[in-house]
């Protein structure tokens, strides 16, 4: 199911035959049965699915928070699948920028310290962290802000804070988790328009969430069932699709996010 | 690889711990902050017993000997008879000719005789023969006057010296240099005031009103028999040893004691005393070390406990800092750096609490523990048992905290 719009060589994540598989107890779960996804540099991809599909396990192995079962990950042309925790800590802190839904900064800490956060775990180039720091603050427009504590911001604020932290060692993904899950719609709106103008100047970007109007801000909507890829589309046609009466894959899938 | 930026925002994390949970901390520390304070606080008592005790022996003498008249264990008592054991003027001139080693020696023999002085009259002052070199063992000199010399004690003339508290008890004058006073029936020159040194040898006082003549003199006083003890200094402390090999020699000598022939004397030196109260001092020092290893053992304890609950109240952030980059070592580094701090800000209020307890034990009155202080070892030993006990107490919790599963951590409630 390789994405024939991206060329392989120029992908930056390349997964192929992606499984996961838990033991709860007695139970056996596959949360990821031989998932194939390609995603090239400066995309802006949505991940969809309900609960059950196994997106956030999907999220958890392209974030090297965790590793398959089986199946591989080319991260830059770097297979991430086999590496030990020590080595997996250093790609996450080098290449991935998380942003979750409950923004998790830390509550002592200024926004500044918050976003510095990452150089305490780089391998190198700690030096100038505090203008580094600053920068990514000023892209996220909280220049004004540096000083402040978490529960001296508004929600809003927090999610830009933790933005800055992801962004601050230029990571090849900035990947979210339900990133506005916690907001209203008003800041929703200029979270995902700081989102869109990130991917403007070259951030790939992957959401994972379960809203529509969070999707229709990315320009490729993957939607996930069962561990599996249901449909990898632009989001135009993902959009008109879902209106297309008696499209069956279609149908189904809005089935399942009614559950 | 950590660099410094890691440490530099662990150790302020640490503090940061400790001061946003100050309470709790202050609880948890509570051990080591007791045992660390007791056990200071007894090392510092046994430290200044220690120093008043050997300060006493110095004030003794380092260097000193004494020769003592001693029968052989189990002899019969009509074997040695005391005329064959006694110490003899002729063996103490032969140690004072012979023995290289001895800076100093004299003969002292004590005889208790009536004084008279103007009106007054007292009967059984303790009066001493001496040598002049009893000033050089005793380390006591004149204030007034002379001291003895040679030539009072070969011509045995009828002179004396006396002290301050001599001077009171027989109404003599400030200055009595010069005043002849009645001993023993015989009339006496006062030469000299001799100092009166207040040496509390284990709170005994051992000088009162104190009378001396020459030693030739007082020998014509008493029995032929007539008891006598010596005592010596010899050149330094370290030629203790050595010096009384050297008063063995001559003494068995002059007394014809064949080799491996039984002695019939005794020499001792001060500084077998010395060693003897030192192995007892560092006994009672290693108790109070076992008793700070209980108090950091309960100590630590709380430590491994606050340090779980600790872990688990921040187990969300454990797993950011996981997503954004935290290897396990640098977890448990970032755990291990806490649980340290606060054993160690627990042992420095345990020093501080110490140092306070010793400063108040100097100031109870006639407990003679003036010195008591706490040793620098005692200091540098207590933060390091403190750093210890962090380290092994904190492992656990620490490691639990490295090996937490990031989505886990983050999806903690």
């Amino acid at each position: 199911m390789a994405d024939s719009r991206v060329p392989s060589g120029s992908a930056l994540i390349e997964v192929r035959g992606l499984t996961k598989i838990y033991k709860v107890g007695v139970e056996t779960i596959h949360a990821l049965r031989g998932l194939d996804l390609t995603i090239g540099r400066n995309e802006m991809v949505a991940i969809m699915g309900s609960s059950g599909s196994g997106k956030s396990t999907l999220m958890n192995m392209l974030g090297c928070l965790d590793r398959p079962t089986a199946g591989s990950y080319l991260l830059n042309g770097r297979d991430v699948s086999r590496m030990g925790a020590r080595e997996l800590a250093q790609v996450r802190n080098e290449e991935i920028g998380f942003v979750f839904q409950s923004f998790e900064l830390l509550p002592r800490q200024t926004a500044l310290e918050n976003v510095e956060l990452p150089l305490v775990y780089a391998t190198g180039g700690w030096r100038g962290r505090r203008a580094r720091a600053l920068a990514a603050l000023d892209r996220v427009g909280l220049a004004q802000r540096v000083h402040h504590r978490p529960n001296q911001l508004s929600g809003g604020q927090r999610q830009r804070v933790a933005i800055a932290r992801a962004i601050l060692n230029k990571p090849s993904i900035l990947l979210a988790d339900e990133p506005t899950g916690n907001l209203d719609s008003a800041t929703t709106t200029e979270i995902l328009a700081l989102f869109r103008q990130l991917h403007s100047e070259g951030q790939t970007v992957v959401i994972v969430t379960h809203e529509d109007e969070v999707a229709a801000h990315c320009q490729r909507v993957v939607r996930l069932r069962d561990g599996r890829v249901l449909s990898d589309l632009p989001v135009a046609q993902d959009a008109a699709g879902r209106h297309l009466p008696g499209a069956s894959a279609f149908a189904a899938m809005k089935g399942g996010e009614a559950c | 690889m950590l660099n410094p930026l890691f440490w530099l925002q662990a150790i302020s994390l640490a503090f940061s711990q400790i001061w946003a949970n100050k309470s709790r901390a202050f609880l948890t520390a509570l051990g080591i902050i007791v045992g660390v304070a007791s056990t200071t606080a007894v090392i510092a008592a046994l430290t200044g017993l220690r120093g008043k005790v050997l300060s006493e022996f110095e004030s003794v003498g380092a260097s000193k000997f004494f020769v003592f008249p001693n029968r052989p264990d189990n002899a019969p008592r009509n074997m040695y008879p005391w005329e064959k054991i006694r110490v003899t003027p002729e063996e103490v001139n032969a140690i004072r000719d012979e023995c290289t080693l001895v800076k100093a020696v004299t003969p002292i023999t004590e005889v208790g005789l009536t004084v008279e002085a103007g009106d007054r009259m007292i009967e059984g002052i303790t009066i001493s023969g001496i040598w002049p070199d009893w000033h050089v063992v005793q380390n006591r000199f004149v204030q007034e006057g002379r001291p003895f010399t040679q030539i009072d004690e070969d011509g045995e003339r009828q002179v004396c010296l006396v002290n301050a508290d001599a001077i009171t008890e027989l109404n003599l004058p400030l200055n009595p240099v010069g005043e002849a006073i009645i001993i023993g029936g015989r009339r006496f020159a006062i030469v000299g005031v001799v100092e009166t040194t207040q040496a509390r040898f284990f709170g005994m006082n051992t000088s009162s009103a104190e009378i001396f003549i020459p030693f030739s003199v007082a020998a014509k006083l008493q029995d032929r028999n007539f008891f006598m003890r010596v005592e010596g200094m010899f050149t330094s402390p370290e030629a203790a040893e050595e010096g009384q090999d050297e008063v063995r020699f001559v003494m068995r000598r002059a007394r014809g004691i064949e080799p491996g022939g039984v002695e019939t004397f005794q020499v001792a030196a001060i500084d077998r005393f010395i060693e003897q109260f030192k192995a007892l001092a560092t006994g009672i020092t290693a108790i109070a070390g076992g008793i700070v290893g209980i108090s950091l053992l309960v100590g630590g304890i709380g430590i491994m406990n606050i340090m779980l609950v600790s872990v688990s109240e921040r187990t969300r952030e454990i797993g950011l800092r996981k997503a954004v980059g935290a290897t396990p070592m640098a977890i448990l580094l970032q755990f291990l750096l806490e649980a340290v701090t606060l054993c160690l800000v627990g042992g420095f209020i345990g020093i501080a609490v110490g140092r306070l307890a010793a400063f108040g034990l100097t100031k109870i009155p006639g407990a003679q523990l003036e010195q008591a202080d706490i040793p620098f070892w005692a200091v540098a030993l207590s933060f390091a048992f403190s750093a210890a006990t962090g380290v092994i107490f904190g492992m656990f919790p620490a490691i639990k905290a490295s090996r937490l599963d990031p989505i886990e951590a983050l999806r903690h409630e």
